[in-house]
């Protein structure tokens, strides 16, 4: 075994390289202080690991960025685990390269002869931040792609080559594959690749001026092997801990619902270390963005590049050290204000509670049968009657109907109630609220309609009032041959176990309660006056009668104020149909309730 | 470079040093290694799938009674990674007519290495393109030096109807058994 590692070693001289790595002398002894630049280089070395098992299973385009993040966090063995760490060693790295940067300043490690490697940190800096914001994009979800779209136009607004510059990252005049192909060439390859040059450059210059001692010198010089490499190995490992406790914590990294160009999420924030930068840009006013955004960051970044010379007096160093705690405290308050801000704005907090959801619910689409079309994810969303039913109505039908007295997104219109509110609408329940002399005339059902002193309203105050017991029943059961018409697939179950009641509900309906004097059911009258009952509230009832209610079929002439949507082209077809879908409870994932 | 220290003799604390060194610097290392490593072997757990499974091909009617093999796509729906794709063709098979009412079928891969056997007019035979494999009609290594180390793969097939239907399975290339992909 000897010979071969002495054959080995005589080829490529390994012993001299390992003898020289493990035993660079450490003036005054190992020290926590000096534990930084190991962090760092153990976290990059993460990321690349973590990276790479992300490249497996990564497909970046606009089809496939969200849907294949989606099957890494959730399908693939290891996946979340992996997509943890490199989210949360991520903004580890932002950290520890702060507190390295401080260190190097506080120390004096910037100073002749090391300038030029304090200039080679500083572009390692400013690549870890571009690995972030280009990383931050990959998932292609609502919060990276908005986010990075600001941050994109940004960068156009640098004076001359920003908009080329623009084009250049995002491919073209609009975000899509190209963004994806081009973002992820830049954070997989041209910048990690970048990063690890540079880094070789900077261990180099760092190995041949040799570490900066904190003085005094308390103890005698030791050699970096094995006090600072235990100390090095203990932090590192109490960065992963902590990286670990975050991943396990939200079980991977969090990813939202897919990229929508035509659904803005209002909640689009950076990540957090970009925040201060975010909440600086609110003070610029239109116009004077680039003084915000380029000039005086770029001011900055100039006289940190510069700290090498004005250290060089005493007094120098001090405004060094001075100005990078002002430029911190700036950066924390700058932060704490964007925070403090985005709590007290609800449209903030409501677009994270829908983004929530919808992240929740095109998991449960994902998982379900019909699982992610070629199509891509947003398809199930855009064709979900959950998620586009509630839009839909709170922009179309809240400004008269309600949905349990909200606008179906959770909100109270400014406009009063003026129509019936049509949660559990076609349902039993609903039925015997409007056929109730108590109810019928109150603002959710036809209170705030044309027929408040209708037919139907008298019929229901005087005549259904006045029923006697045996009436009564057979109301009952005329609701719930009306309601079964609807086929509802909450009361699946139910309408099947009355099939009798519902049969003489039919019956009833014509002989012993008159309904059929104004309603047809399963009949003709072309003398009816109210709407036609046969197959009331089932999807092609509902859809026909959002697309025109004014049809004979329905009120005709006496429509009240509702828009015909369908004819006159307010709502497409799909619209109306995921109205009526979310109206009837009939969507996947709800067949719990059948 | 400055010089090293690296003279001083180790003491037992110096050893228990550098085994907590070594040890913490693994654990810390592997950790994401080991995170990275379940991704990479994610594959070996999952199965293929739209085979082992009774699929109808095409009516008895549409295959000739001449004893040629036609080759048909065989369609199933098929889960790819993240997508889902229902009813896509997942394969082909060769059927031939061997009765008035009997039917042979054949898996089109070839047994050797997975290439795509076509059927050759002039010889009736299957040839494998690649390496030249040549099979008979029946299925059976026509070449006593042919690279294929076993017949063409038949498969199950039963008349339902009028309708021919085959239990559809890719088998592993390169062995002298037939076991299932």
């Amino acid at each position: 075994m000897k010979n071969l590692f002495d054959w080995l070693d005589q080829r490529t001289g390994y012993r001299k390289i390992t003898q020289d790595v493990l035993y660079e002398n450490v003036p005054g002894g190992s020290r926590w202080r000096y534990v930084w630049g190991s962090t760092l280089t153990f976290a990059f070395v993460v990321q690349i690991i973590t990276g790479m098992a992300l490249w497996l299973g990564y497909a970046p385009s606009s089809r496939t960025a969200w849907e294949s993040v989606f099957h890494i966090q959730n399908n693939i063995a290891g996946g979340w685990i992996v997509r943890g760490l490199h989210h949360y060693t991520a903004q580890a790295m932002t950290i520890l390269l702060v507190l390295h940067l401080m260190q190097v300043v506080i120390d004096g490690a910037y100073k002749a002869p090391r300038e030029v490697n304090f200039w080679f940190g500083l572009l390692l800096l400013l690549l870890v931040l571009a690995l972030s914001l280009t990383g931050y994009l990959l998932p292609w979800d609502q919060k990276g792609f908005w986010a990075t779209k600001v941050a994109t136009n940004i960068a156009a607004i640098t004076p001359g080559i920003g908009r080329a510059v623009q084009q250049i990252l995002v491919g073209g005049p609009d975000y899509g594959n190209a963004t994806l192909t081009r973002f992820f060439a830049l954070h997989a390859g041209i910048l990690p690749g970048t990063v690890i040059l540079l880094i070789v450059v900077h261990i180099y210059l760092f190995r041949r001026h040799g570490l900066t001692a904190k003085t005094p010198l308390r103890r005698p010089d030791a050699a970096f092997w094995p006090d600072q490499v235990l100390k090095d190995s203990v932090a590192c490992l109490a960065v992963l801990a902590a990286v670990l406790v975050l991943t396990v914590r939200h079980h991977g990294a969090e990813l939202g619902p897919p990229a929508d160009p035509t659904n803005n999420f209002s909640a689009a924030r950076p990540e957090w270390y970009f925040l201060f930068l975010f909440q600086f840009l609110k003070y610029f006013p239109g116009g004077t963005e680039a003084i915000g955004a380029i000039w005086i960051p770029g001011a900055i970044l100039l006289l940190i590049f510069l700290m090498p010379f004005l250290g060089k007096w005493k007094l120098g160093h001090r405004f060094n050290i001075g100005f990078l705690f002002c430029l911190l405290a700036g950066g924390c308050i700058l932060t704490w204000r964007a925070v403090a801000e985005d709590r007290g704005k609800p449209e903030v907090a409501a677009a994270i509670k829908n983004a929530e959801e919808s992240a929740a619910r095109i998991k449960a689409l994902a998982e379900s049968p019909q699982g992610i079309p070629a199509g891509g994810a947003l398809l199930l969303l855009r064709q979900d009657p959950l998620t586009q039913g509630p839009r839909l109505f709170a922009r179309h039908c809240a400004s008269c109907h309600r949905f349990g007295g909200q606008d179906g997104l959770g909100n109270i219109p400014a406009e009063p109630e003026t129509a019936s509110d049509l949660k559990g609408y076609g349902s039993r329940a609903w039925l015997a609220g409007l056929l109730d002399p108590a109810q019928v005339d109150s603002v959710h059902y036809f209170g705030g309609t044309a027929w408040k002193n209708g037919r139907m309203a008298k019929f229901v105050k005087k005549k259904a009032a006045a029923f006697t017991p045996e009436q009564k029943a057979t109301l009952a059961k005329v609701i719930e041959a009306v309601s079964a018409e609807a086929g509802l697939p909450a009361q699946e179950k139910l309408d099947a176990a009355s099939v009798a009641d519902i049969q003489l509900g039919r019956t009833s309906f014509n002989d012993d309660l008159t309904c059929g004097e104004c309603h047809t059911f399963h009949n003709h009258d072309d003398n009816a006056t109210a709407p036609d009952l046969t197959g009331y509230a089932s999807r092609e009832w509902l859809i026909s009668f959002i697309g025109d209610p004014a049809q004979d079929r329905f009120f005709g002439k006496r429509n009240d104020r509702m828009p015909s949507f369908g004819a006159k082209k307010i709502l497409d077809a799909e619209s109306i149909g995921l109205v009526a879908d979310w109206l009837r409870g009939d969507w996947a994932g709800n067949e719990a309730l059948r | 470079m400055r010089d090293s220290v690296a003279n001083e003799k180790p003491n037992r604390r110096d050893f228990f040093k550098r085994a907590a060194a070594v040890f913490l610097g693994a654990v810390a290392a592997l950790t994401p290694i080991m995170a990275a490593l379940a991704v990479l072997l994610d594959p070996l757990r999952r199965r293929e799938q739209g085979t082992g499974l009774w699929v109808r091909v095409v009516p008895l009617a549409a295959l000739p009674n001449n004893g040629v093999p036609q080759k048909f796509a065989v369609s199933a729906d098929r889960t790819d990674a993240w997508n889902k794709y229902p009813n896509v063709p997942v394969g082909a098979v060769y059927l031939r007519r061997t009765g008035p009412e009997t039917v042979a079928a054949f898996n089109a891969i070839c047994p050797h290495a997975g290439g795509f056997i076509d059927y050759a007019e002039p010889c009736h035979c299957f040839v494998c393109p690649l390496h030249n494999s040549r099979f008979g009609l029946d299925g059976s290594i026509q070449d006593p030096k042919s690279p294929s180390p076993r017949p063409m793969d038949s498969l199950e097939v039963e008349i339902r109807g009028d309708e021919i239907w085959v239990r559809f399975e890719d088998f592993q290339a390169g062995i002298r058994r037939k076991i299932p992909a």
